[in-house]
């Protein structure tokens, strides 16, 4: 089968969390009948297991979709969903490089918001073409001609004609469809150049090895061509090429310039496959890669670790696999004289580390020791060195400090009037510095603040949660690096220091937080045989001090009589339970009482 | 004549020690405790479960003709539901069926409320020589938030009867930490019991087990210590029993159950705090090392000479036959027991859960069963069974608790003991001789 370019639209979707990005292509794909309604699963697109938990689109999916247009003719589309989340930018990033044009999901209530501007940029950045739609505008609140203006003034795209639809109740979506053939460009590239096609994205199969998604620019690919990465240089011979149904693989003879697809040829090593490399013809190559992605930096560093050591070259291999279409993942070993082997993994922001975390321990099966997140510092030496601190390990002394700097967020909050106050305290705790407010709507405000963004990664969004009833919702970017008075606080566990517990923290709170965490260390090391003193330090003083009392009492004087076995199953629990905690001299402590520092703030 | 005395002495003294437990899995009344393997019945139901385990005594016995029954322990449940006619025939099936040492200790757990002046004196001829009465508290009150069925004076009346029997080894079991209960009314059962002069006294802590009434009224409360902090009840010195209880249908006891529930803590006294607990249990032994009771086991106290011999067979991984329901066995290092499902056994004796203890097993056993015991474990016995020192396997857990003070090593004797600090956190060092 053969299509002809020109009928073909390979667009993506883009849009501020929660503007109905998601729901859109679930209409795409209902009214195109890629799916009937009754296979339909609210949103199809998200099916990852923890996606569709919390709401969120996490990995880009692509789908293709035969659209038979009012002008008779039959188009196929190749939609490829986004993450509408700022951590996840980067892979944004990856499915813009695969699209010749993005729909653009403005809210009709909210209208232009922090992302709908980042996404924006970011696909002008990729030279794609925007088409903006107006979404929910069945809410009583909707002003779509408002948000047309804000949309021509803010962004400077013509809006006046974009489709105002209900994605929920599947409202004028037919507007949007026979508007892509206009406002989205056909792909361009010759099909009979050598082979030059993007990857970006990959996911691992058990069976069939790595799944590798990519967008031919120039050239063809089929089954048995044999292709060169260009980046790894590695060579494979193509055992399968199709494109992507509604939540499957469906495999076709070949893909040629302007398609988006996915090949297989029994990759086993994942690294050799990086999402931005291009794949050529090895037979006969292009002569310049396509340019790749940008490298993004992550902002929020933890230690992850396997709560049983001998998962460490498992915890390798997972997190390998999910860098492999998590190319925004960072990490690299590091050892814990507490917690042992393990990694130092760099995230884009909170969220990120959460969800990192989440498929660790739900896709991977690994029980994880997660240590306090930090933020990066920025140390200027008194030898006029300058380091980004990542691991408050590894902090010099405070003599060779001249002065730090810590990196400052532009946060958004949007709340209901009537916990404007606590809000507004919460921020003032964490050291926030107001910016200014905008009433959305009579009942809804937009609060705009500063924050060092330290001060968000422990237990910013649960503070805010419970301070408002669970009704604010919070964004932030990073605006930039300011000085800033730090210092590193030492946690002693019976006079020894316990390097995964240190963290950095503001002066000014430190006392408080030194305190805090004794008192919260205390409730979660269990009494042992003897006392156990919990202290925090700066330097060399201390600042605060608990007591875990010696256990006096764990006696199983129960007799079992000749049922021997029942006792030695409790003594095995026991030393199973052992087994749970860490051994940092000879105080054995629970692996919860790692992540203990993130629930400061409880009460 | 004297020959054939003397061939017979041989014989005896050719043969392995074996110590014998019987289930009675029968009670009155469930209490709101237990989780031993036991459940109310009638007449009948007790008395055909008595012919299946005469039959029992005789198939098993022919196997064990090489064995001399050191010690004998009936358990349960309630033994002394049985009547002196009933006790009378078990235990001369027992000596039919095997061979048995004429001074053997022969133990019957007896409730109070159970049991009458004739009947003691009948158990006693018909071979019971030590009494193990579960009392559990002088206080009325606590007796009845337990759901005992009797009263503290009942228990002075059968005690009293039991001394007029002719015996003269008698137990006493009782349990500290129970709802309500204060370190006061604990001083005062413990000071009535000893008064009485027992032979040998039972001292535990109550545990609040899943799957009873108690663990519906507290088990939240302590579920998160239970582990841990567990300090438990010993159901009788000697007594089998296990958890797994057949569920029989009894409309009283369901009642009760929901009823408690429905009550939750307001008919209900709390279980005294933790400080409270451990107040009681480090008393315990004060009072009654004072008053001429030496401890020799976690929760075990005797005058000298009274120990429990055949729960020191347990400790000492000497062979033990557990006949009747889901009664627990071992033998030559091979564990098994009999079903627990009560049907099932009324129709074969097959043994299950055969387990074949290798030396590792072996010897994390020897350990964790001989310190409990306050002589501890002899290195020469141990290098006699392993042929090694405990010392090659356990040294540096050994030296680090010696070190600290939890357990003692006695060099000339070559005894590892715990010492009285180690005995109360025992749980926590012993899970460390898990290999």
């Amino acid at each position: 089968m053969h299509i002809d370019q020109s009928k073909i639209r390979n667009f993506c979707i883009i849009a501020h969390i929660d503007h109905g990005k998601s729901t859109l292509a679930d209409r795409i794909i209902e009214k195109t009948g890629t799916l009937t309604s009754r296979e339909m699963q609210a949103q199809v697109l998200d099916n990852m297991e923890l996606e569709r938990e919390r709401g969120i689109t996490i990995k880009s999916q692509a789908v293709r979709i035969v659209y038979k247009a009012k002008d008779g003719e039959e188009y196929i589309y190749n939609l490829i969903d986004t993450p509408g989340h700022v951590d996840f930018n980067y892979e944004v990033s990856r499915s813009l490089a695969a699209c010749d044009g993005a729909i653009l999901v403005v809210d009709a209530a909210q209208g232009v918001e922090a992302q709908t501007l980042a996404n924006v940029y970011l696909a002008l950045d990729h030279d794609l073409d925007v088409m903006p739609v107006i979404n929910k505008i069945d809410l009583p609140s909707a002003d779509p001609d408002r948000v047309v203006s804000e949309i021509e003034d803010v962004i400077g795209i013509e809006a006046e004609d974009a489709p105002r639809i209900s994605a929920k109740n599947g409202l004028n979506i037919e507007d949007v469809l026979e508007q892509i053939i206009v406002k989205i460009p056909a792909p361009t590239g010759d099909e009979n150049a050598p082979l030059k096609a993007l990857i970006f994205d990959s996911v691992y199969d058990p069976y069939k090895g790595v799944i590798v998604f990519f967008r031919v620019r120039e050239g063809k690919i089929a089954k048995g061509t044999k292709v060169r990465m260009m980046a790894t240089g590695a060579e494979f011979e193509t055992v399968e090429v199709g494109y992507f149904g509604a939540g499957q693989y469906i495999p076709c003879d070949e893909l040629s310039a302007g398609m988006v697809g996915y090949m297989t040829a029994s990759i086993k090593n994942l690294k050799e496959t990086r999402v931005g490399d291009t794949i050529t013809d090895a037979e006969n190559p292009c002569a310049e890669p396509l340019p790749g992605y940008k490298k993004v930096n992550p902002m929020v560093y933890c230690g992850l670790y396997p709560a049983d050591g001998a998962k460490y070259p498992d915890l390798r291999d997972a997190l390998e696999k999910l860098q492999l279409n998590d190319a925004s993942l960072y990490y690299e070993p590091e050892t814990s004289i507490a917690l042992g082997f393990g990694f130092r993994c760099g995230f884009l922001g909170l969220l990120h580390l959460e969800i990192i975390q989440e498929r660790l321990e739900r896709e991977y099966n690994l029980d994880l020791v997660t240590t306090a997140p930090s933020v990066v510092y920025r140390i200027h030496k008194t030898n006029g060195e300058m380091i980004e601190l990542t691991n408050p390990s590894n902090m010099p002394d405070p003599s060779e400090i001249e002065y730090m700097e810590e990196p400052i967020v532009s946060a958004e909050i949007m709340v209901t009037t009537e916990f404007i106050g606590p809000i507004m305290d919460l921020c003032q705790e964490r050291r926030g510095v107001y910016l200014g407010m905008e009433y959305i709507e009579t009942t809804r405000a937009l609060m705009k603040y500063e924050l060092p963004l330290n001060e968000i990664i422990y237990d910013f969004f649960d503070a805010l949660k419970s301070r408002s009833r669970g009704y604010a919702s919070f964004d932030y970017e990073l605006k930039g690096y300011e000085r800033s008075e730090l210092c590193k606080l030492d946690i002693l566990v019976n006079r020894e220091n316990v390097d995964a517990l240190s963290f950095i923290v503001f002066e000014g709170s430190a006392y408080e937080r030194g305190r805090k965490m004794c008192e919260k260390l205390k409730e979660e090391i269990p009494r042992q045989l003897f006392e156990i003193p919990i202290q925090a330090a700066i330097g060399s003083k201390i600042i605060a001090r608990e007591t875990v009392r010696a256990m006096r009492k764990d006696v199983l004087a129960k007799c079992y009589g000749g049922d021997i076995s029942r006792k030695r199953k409790l003594l095995e629990k026991q030393k199973e339970g052992k087994k749970r905690m860490r051994q940092v001299g000879n105080v054995e402590i629970p692996q919860k009482a790692f992540m203990s520092v993130l629930k400061l703030d409880e009460k | 004549m004297f020959s054939s005395l003397m061939k017979n002495n041989m014989a005896d003294m050719n043969r392995g020690p074996l110590g014998l437990y019987l289930h009675f899995p029968f009670c009155v009344r469930k209490c709101r405790y237990c989780d031993f393997l036991s459940f109310p019945s009638d007449e009948a139901g007790r008395e055909a479960y008595l012919q299946r385990l005469k039959k029992e005594i005789i198939v098993r016995g022919e196997k064990y003709q090489d064995y001399s029954i050191e010690t004998l322990f009936i358990g349960g449940g309630t033994p002394s539901l049985m009547t002196g006619q009933q006790l009378t025939e078990l235990l001369d099936t027992v000596r039919t069926a095997f061979h048995v040492s004429p001074s053997g200790e022969w133990t019957m757990e007896c409730n109070p409320g159970t049991t009458d002046a004739e009947t003691l004196k009948i158990y006693r001829a018909a071979g019971i020589n030590r009494l193990s009465f579960g009392l559990q508290s002088m206080n009325d009150e606590e007796l009845k938030y337990l759901g005992r069925i009797h009263t503290a004076k009942q228990f002075l009346d059968n005690y009293q009867a039991a001394r007029k029997a002719g015996f003269e080894n008698i137990n006493i079991d009782l349990m500290s930490a129970l709802p309500g209960q204060t370190t006061d009314s604990w001083l005062d059962t413990l000071k009535k019991a000893a008064a009485l002069e027992p032979e040998h006294l039972s001292a535990y802590s109550l545990i609040i087990e899943e799957g009873t009434p108690f663990w519906k009224l507290y088990g939240d409360d302590r579920s998160g210590e239970a582990d841990v902090e567990g300090i438990i009840a010993d159901g009788g010195a000697g007594r089998q029993g296990k958890a797994a209880i057949p569920a029989l249908p009894d409309e009283d006891s369901r009642e009760t159950d929901s009823g408690l529930v429905m009550k939750e803590k307001t008919g209900f006294p709390a279980l005294p705090d933790e400080d409270s607990e451990r107040e009681m249990y480090h008393l315990t032994k004060r009072i009654l090392a004072e008053r001429g009771y030496e401890r020799y086991e976690v929760s075990n106290y005797a005058r000298k000479g009274f120990e429990c011999h055949h729960n020191l067979m347990y400790w000492r991984r000497k062979d033990y036959l557990g006949l009747g329901l889901g009664a627990a066995s071992m033998v030559g290092e091979r564990r098994f027991s009999n079903t627990s499902d009560i049907s099932r056994y009324m129709q074969d004796f097959a043994y299950c859960q055969e387990e074949i203890l290798d030396r590792k097993a072996q010897i994390e056993e020897t350990m964790f069963l001989g310190l409990r015991c306050t002589l501890g474990v002899s290195d020469q016995t141990f290098k006699e069974k392993f042929g090694e020192s405990m010392m090659n396997i356990y040294g540096d857990i050994i030296r680090q608790y010696v070190s600290e003070g939890f357990l003692t090593y006695h060099e000339e004797k070559g005894r590892l003991a715990f010492t009285e600090s180690g005995m109360d956190v025992s749980n926590w060092i012993l899970s460390d001789f898990l290999l």
